[in-house]
């Protein structure tokens, strides 16, 4: 009986999205063009970094310095400058994002052993990229240093051999697609259901369907279900394109990976409904619905910002955000390849997060519904 | 005139009659901001790392010491041999593993060349780059002791290149002076431009903007009337989140707060203006929503370099992040609160902005002549 009415919902609703066709196309094709437009666009592989260079010794060590920085790749020798008011007037205007300040005398130094002193100026306002460009010029200065004494310099007593696992080529698209994957689907399950009861609210539908034999069971069932299965097609699109175009690799279990998408759809639809009986108005649900899904996925989810890096305090607000332990699930699937036993206990939080979503939303309708 | 403030009187009634909204517009960007600004830091410290010390001896034991001793780094555990540091990087317990072969003691002592093996879990590429970077230097600078121990022994100069780094802006590095201002656009962005979109429409969907249309108003002074609350309320939002900035974030504010001021106007004319010309492409709230967080909002975030830097991405795409406002209000209000920019660097910036509203809102007050004529 129950799913006799809960069908019927589900046809009332079905029929409602696909007569609004720009949003049935925004729920659906907009992920996938989302994942192609930001797999590209967004990365944090630092290259090309404009760089003024002062050299006021200009002798053939100075310019092998300058060439060794140049070389490497990762600058890009944008101006020669005099004076250290050009440098100055450079990296204000964004010109330049790092100086190389080579002192008079280097050439002569250099060869008599007197260590000299180079100096680079960085643009720190974005502390990411300046501590990259850091590393970058330590290492550059070092090699060059030990390349102009080939021969003298032994080699140090103790050294570093970096392996990398999981992400050899330290792809950062490989980090952000899976992040991309949640953020998208987070936004489109909450909203486009946050929206749908209210909607019902202020055109007065509402009172129609309260009016008809259907249970809240049935009614929540039916109402979700439609939007269960556009989120699902959306993160199968988003999956394969990122697998086709980024080359993201499936290295762990198919099956893990659907029921990890499932429990994480059904919460954030759950979310969507709960605040769908809340607010009276479409301008609220919407508003609510970006603060408690847009900002917390974006921001406390670790699908950019390192969680470990943050202040205790914080970390411990983490933990009610579903996506932190979706992330390290997916991450976990289909970058590292773990078994599903290693991520029992996000899948359990994510169910936890579904159940408790899905019960709180009943309770609230039920009682809506006197 | 009278008119115009009758209009405006009623806008303010509408919005103070949905107690809920008021409480979003105030109190939202106070959360936010506090929220971003704690969680917006991509400074990665205490990274976690397990140690297989295959060596066990007190030279081993220092350079563990040294690791954990240091800011950017927490050992997790010790283990005896790389075969067990698999489970520790598949929980992601620790990140990186740091493996001391046997023999490195004796090593050490004998002044025999040892290299360290260090296993770093990939997937935050960008953590993990940095985890990487601080690992070596460390290492390096303890090479470096070792070396001029023994020349200060022998009295043997080391020859080689002195680097000085100096960074300017923001010498302690820290992430949170550059988020935060750019949190101040990017909640202007979202308050107003999502709000005025959504105001117009509202009325579109109950009629009641035919009724506003018969009225004796004037097409400005109704386009004046519904989009200046929302003007007002953004203003407020500037103050709330400077405030918030420089008294409890305590970042820095180099420049003049009157030019940052100003600017945040025509800032938040050209959001008004957006939020205005997506009410005139929309029906329904929900399309209007759709729309302005698809189609506008969320590239604008990702593509004006409020999180990732412009000049890593693809050329073609650069070339369009000089369609969007937030990119010229990011360099805006980050040269005025880490550089002191005064008008004299930052008019390019403010000149294509205001162009950019301009354009705008003459092409949102066109559509709406049209439509309902």
């Amino acid at each position: 009986m129950i799913g006799r009415k809960a069908l019927a919902v589900y046809r009332k609703e079905l029929r409602q999205i696909a007569r609004d066709r720009r949003t049935l196309l925004i729920l659906v094709f907009v992920p996938a063009f989302f994942l192609l437009l930001y797999g590209y666009a967004l990365n944090w592989d630092i290259r090309h970094i404009a760089l003024a260079v002062e050299d006021r010794d200009g002798t053939g060590d100075s310019r092998a310095l300058v060439a060794a920085f140049v070389n490497s790749g990762y600058f890009d020798r944008v101006a020669d400058v005099q004076s250290p008011a050009d440098i100055d007037r450079l990296l204000n205007l964004n010109t330049a994002r790092a100086a190389l300040v080579i002192p008079e005398n280097f050439g002569r130094d250099l060869v008599n052993g007197l260590r000299p002193q180079v100096q680079v100026i960085i643009n720190g306002d974005n502390a990411n990229t300046a501590t990259t460009v850091m590393g970058y010029a330590a290492s550059i200065v070092q090699s060059a240093g030990a390349a102009l004494f080939e021969g003298q310099l032994r080699e140090p007593p103790v050294s570093i051999e970096p392996r990398i696992w999981y992400n050899p080529e330290l792809r950062s698209t490989l980090f952000l697609v899976p992040g991309l994957i949640a953020y998208i689907l987070m936004i489109t399950a909450v909203i486009s259901t946050a929206i749908s009861i209210v909607r019902e609210k202020e055109s007065g539908t509402i009172e129609q369907v309260r009016m008809a034999p259907i249970d809240t069971f049935s009614f929540m069932v039916g109402k979700s279900i439609p939007y269960f299965l556009i989120s699902l097609t959306s993160a199968a699109l988003i999956v394969f394109a990122a697998m086709l175009l980024f080359g993201l690799p499936m290295r762990g279990n198919w099956i893990s990976l659907l029921v990890a998408v499932s429990l994480f759809i059904a919460g954030a639809l759950g979310q969507g409904l709960l605040i769908s009986t809340a607010a009276e108005t479409q301008q609220v649900a919407f508003q609510a619905a970006m603060l408690s899904s847009f900002l917390p996925t974006l921001m406390l989810s670790g699908f950019i910002f390192p969680i470990s890096s943050m202040p205790t305090a914080l970390q411990l607000v983490t933990y009610v955000v579903p996506a932190r332990y979706f992330l390290v699930a997916l991450r976990g699937i289909v970058l590292k390849g773990v078994p599903i036993a290693v991520l029992a206990p996000q899948l359990a939080a994510l169910t936890v997060y579904a159940l408790a979503m899905l019960a709180l939303a009943s309770v609230r309708l039920a009682r809506e519904r006197g | 005139m009278r008119r115009l403030r009758r209009l405006v009187w009623k806008e303010f009634l509408e919005l103070r009659q949905d107690p809920r909204l008021f409480v979003l517009v105030i109190i939202a960007p106070i959360i936010q901001l506090t929220m971003l600004g704690y969680a917006a830091t991509t400074d990665v410290r205490d990274v976690p790392v397990v140690v297989a010390d295959g060596d066990r001896s007190p030279a081993s034991r220092e350079l563990i010491a040294r690791f954990d001793a240091s800011r950017n780094f927490t050992v997790v555990d010790t283990v005896t041999s790389l075969n067990d540091v698999d489970a520790y990087l598949q929980r992601g317990t620790a990140w990186v593993a740091l493996a001391i072969p046997t023999g490195y003691g004796a090593a050490i002592h004998s002044e025999t060349p040892v290299s360290l093996q260090v296993v770093a879990d990939g997937t935050d590429s960008n953590s993990t780059t940095v985890a990487l970077g601080y690992a070596t230097s460390l290492v390096n600078d303890y090479a470096q002791e070792l070396v001029s121990r023994r020349a200060a022994a022998t009295g043997v100069r080391v020859p080689g290149i002195d680097l000085r780094l100096r960074i300017w802006f923001n010498p302690q590095l820290e992430s949170r002076y550059f988020m935060i201002p750019g949190v101040l656009a990017l909640l202007l962005l979202l308050v107003t431009a999502n709000l005025a979109a959504m105001g117009i429409v509202r009325e579109k969907e109950l009629g009641t903007l035919e009724q506003l249309n018969v009225t004796p108003l004037r097409r400005w002074e109704l386009i004046v009337g519904k989009l200046l609350p929302y003007g007002v309320i953004a203003l407020i939002d500037v103050l709330l989140v400077t405030a918030v900035a420089v008294f409890w974030f305590e970042v820095p504010l180099r420049g003049s707060f009157w030019l940052l001021f100003a600017l945040s106007l025509v800032y938040v004319l050209c959001t008004l203006g957006l939020g205005l010309f997506i009410s005139t492409i929309s029906d329904t709230q929900q399309q209007a929503m759709m729309t302005a967080t698809f189609f506008f909002l969320t590239p604008m975030i990702y593509l004006s370099g409020f999180i990732f830097p412009i000049e890593n991405m693809p050329r073609v795409i650069q070339y369009a992040t000089y369609l969007i406002p937030l990119r010229y209000f990011l360099v805006i209000v980050r040269g005025i609160f880490l550089k002191g920019l005064g008008l004299a660097w930052l008019w390019p910036q403010a000149a294509a902005m205001t162009a950019w509203g301009v354009i705008v809102l003459g092409l949102a007050v066109a559509r709406s002549r049209k439509r309902t004529g």
